[in-house]
């Protein structure tokens, strides 16, 4: 699907501006990785989300919903309309994913650290069945403070589960500010490299560098894969783009002119 | 049906581990996606033997406890039907959060079997000891809740929860329990079982305070007063029609758990009865937490004894 990562972006803004908030930076600096992987990498089959053959996608940074959300309507598993309910009384597009609520969506995830377990625990299911179907996760930088990660991965890297790639957006922002300041990490790449999995960093904003570190990915035999990308929170949105209150904004009416100028801009870029 | 033994309750021969293991065996020769999960407690729970007939369906996680949960979660996205255990501390309290939101409130299939329930942690002490975790995992929406009173019956609810969808929490003790049930009596989840009848009180219990309920209620029968008694094994959902019936018919209700009186059968019956003029006194533990010593040491310690019945049917007849 052509400029399907701009298409995202029209999205997201547009649902989030119809509500007036949201987490608009966690959404906006996972766009050309879920381009990536709904457009060119995912087996999967809108009509019938539930293809036991269809690879996954386990969103642990539940916050970042709308942008899976846009990419789903954009992909055909509902109607586009249905993104204008997000956080709307009874809605099927809740901030963070719910497996039970929305079409496409693999897990439930929202309390931060849980989604990495599931995604590990679909994609031993698919090693113990057999079966060939790959499992994709995506993790905040700031995310893996939260120590069943950990556990995640080591459980991981033992089993050699080479059908689990693991995303970590590395917006380098969590909600109270930069994560190097709350709670330093170091060099993800090395510190995952010791824990037995395949580790790359890539810019996570280049859609081609992307689906090579994917495709590598895919074909390292015995371990699991982590792609750390190289990420800025809220990319796109120039004036709240690393912004240390970009997390989940509240917008300003100046804010709201500002947003539909960028929606306008990616519109006539299709 | 269920068939209390005609003999005089003892301890049976068969641990509840054993049950364990040999059931999910059975069962994992005729259902494939059962797998079975520990976090380091094989050896606790003996599933040796299930490791060594299905181990491909056999995960050894580690010690992660709350990642178990998680991978329990994906295994049940993908069909399967996890069994998972650990000491009902770590299964409930230490997992919480993952238990009650990747696999409750995202609506999946899991069995987890909390062992060494309340004081049978005996000498792993206070840390070990729970008296919380039925009242944790009752406070899960749509999970099933149910304390197991002896191996027949463990046996038997095991089977029935493996063609069951949804989140089950099973509280056993790991070692053996009085026998209570002929061999294949079956139970039906969300009915109790009155063992006897009586009508000047009624004692509701689960687990090992049924053998005490049965021995209370044999003394106050020398002494001309009728005391009926119930297993209330599925603490969720209770048996509320049983509970307001006997609320009706006697003059008292008592209830006998190995748990802390705040959340679990005590709470879950006088819940039951908000609506009904009724007596209800709770034996249990009272709000504290858990320590070591031998089980019959703190029995007496807790007072989780049929002494302890009898003063309170007698102080409030």
């Amino acid at each position: 699907m052509e400029n399907l990562d701009k298409k995202i972006r029209i999205e997201i803004i547009k649902m989030l501006v119809k509500r007036g908030f949201g987490h608009i930076g966690g959404s906006m600096s996972v766009v050309e990785l879920l381009a990536v992987l709904y457009g060119e990498v995912m087996n999967v089959d809108p009509k019938n989300p539930n293809w036991e053959e269809r690879d996954y996608l386990v969103l642990s940074k539940g916050h970042a919903g709308p942008a899976l959300y846009s990419t789903l309507a954009l992909k055909g598993f509902f109607d586009k309309e249905m993104l204008m309910t997000l956080n709307e009384p009874h809605t099927n597009l809740p901030s963070h994913c719910d497996r039970q609520k929305t079409p496409g969506i693999d897990m439930t995830t929202g309390s931060l650290g849980q989604g990495l377990s599931a995604a590990v625990g679909i994609a031993q299911a698919i090693k113990l069945q057999g079966k060939n179907n790959r499992v994709f996760t995506i993790v905040g930088d700031g995310e893996l403070q939260e120590g069943q990660c950990f556990e995640a991965l080591q459980y991981a890297a033992h089993h050699e589960l080479d059908n689990l790639v693991v995303f970590v957006d590395e917006n380098k922002l969590q909600l109270d500010g930069y994560t190097k300041d709350i709670c330093k990490q170091g060099d993800l790449v090395t510190k995952f490299n010791t824990f037995d999995l395949h580790t790359v960093r890539c810019d996570g904003h280049d859609m081609k560098a992307i689906k090579e570190s994917i495709n590598n990915a895919l074909v390292t035999p015995h371990k699991p894969s982590v792609i750390v990308l190289d990420t800025i929170k809220a990319k796109g949105v120039a004036f709240l783009e690393n912004d240390l209150g970009n997390h989940h904004v509240r917008f300003t009416d100046e804010q709201i002119i500002l947003l539909n100028e960028i929606v306008k801009e990616l519109e006539s870029e299709l | 049906m269920s068939i209390l033994l005609k003999q005089v309750p003892a301890l049976a021969k068969e641990e509840m581990r054993k049950v364990y293991s040999n059931t999910m065996s059975e069962l994992a020769n005729e259902n494939k996606n059962i797998v079975l999960m520990e976090a380091d407690l094989m050896g606790a729970i003996a599933t040796k033997g299930y490791m060594d007939a299905h181990p491909d369906r056999f995960i050894n996680v580690g010690i992660m406890e709350q990642h178990m949960m998680g991978l329990a979660a994906g295994l049940s996205v993908r069909g399967m039907v996890p069994f998972v255990h650990t000491f009902g501390p770590f299964a409930t309290r230490r997992s919480y959060d993952q238990v009650f939101l990747s696999l409750g409130y995202a609506g999946l299939n899991a069995k987890i079997i909390g062992s060494d329930a309340g004081i049978s942690a005996s000498h792993n002490g206070g840390t070990h000891m729970p008296f919380e975790d039925i009242g944790l995992m009752r406070l899960i929406p749509n999970a099933t809740v149910l304390e197991m009173s002896d191996h027949v019956m463990f046996d038997d609810v095991l089977k029935q929860v493996t063609d069951t969808y949804g989140l089950h929490y099973i509280r056993i003790v790991r070692k053996n329990m009085v026998q209570l049930y002929e061999a294949g009596s079956k139970f039906e989840i969300g009915k109790g079982i009155t063992l006897r009848e009586g009508n000047d009180a009624v004692i509701i219990a689960t687990g090992i305070m049924i053998a005490e309920a049965l021995k209370a209620s044999e003394e106050l029968k020398k002494e001309g007063i009728n005391v009926g008694v119930v297993d209330m094994f599925t603490i969720k959902p209770l048996d509320t029609k049983l509970v307001k019936e006997l609320a009706k018919s006697t003059k008292l209700i008592v209830t006998a758990e190995n748990h802390n009186i705040i959340g679990g059968l005590g709470s879950a019956v006088l819940e039951a009865l908000e609506d009904v003029p009724s007596k209800v006194k709770r034996v249990g533990v009272n709000d504290l937490f858990g320590q070591v010593g031998p089980q019959d040491f703190l029995q007496e310690e807790y007072k989780l004894t049929s002494k302890e019945i009898i003063r309170v049917i007698k102080e409030n007849l």
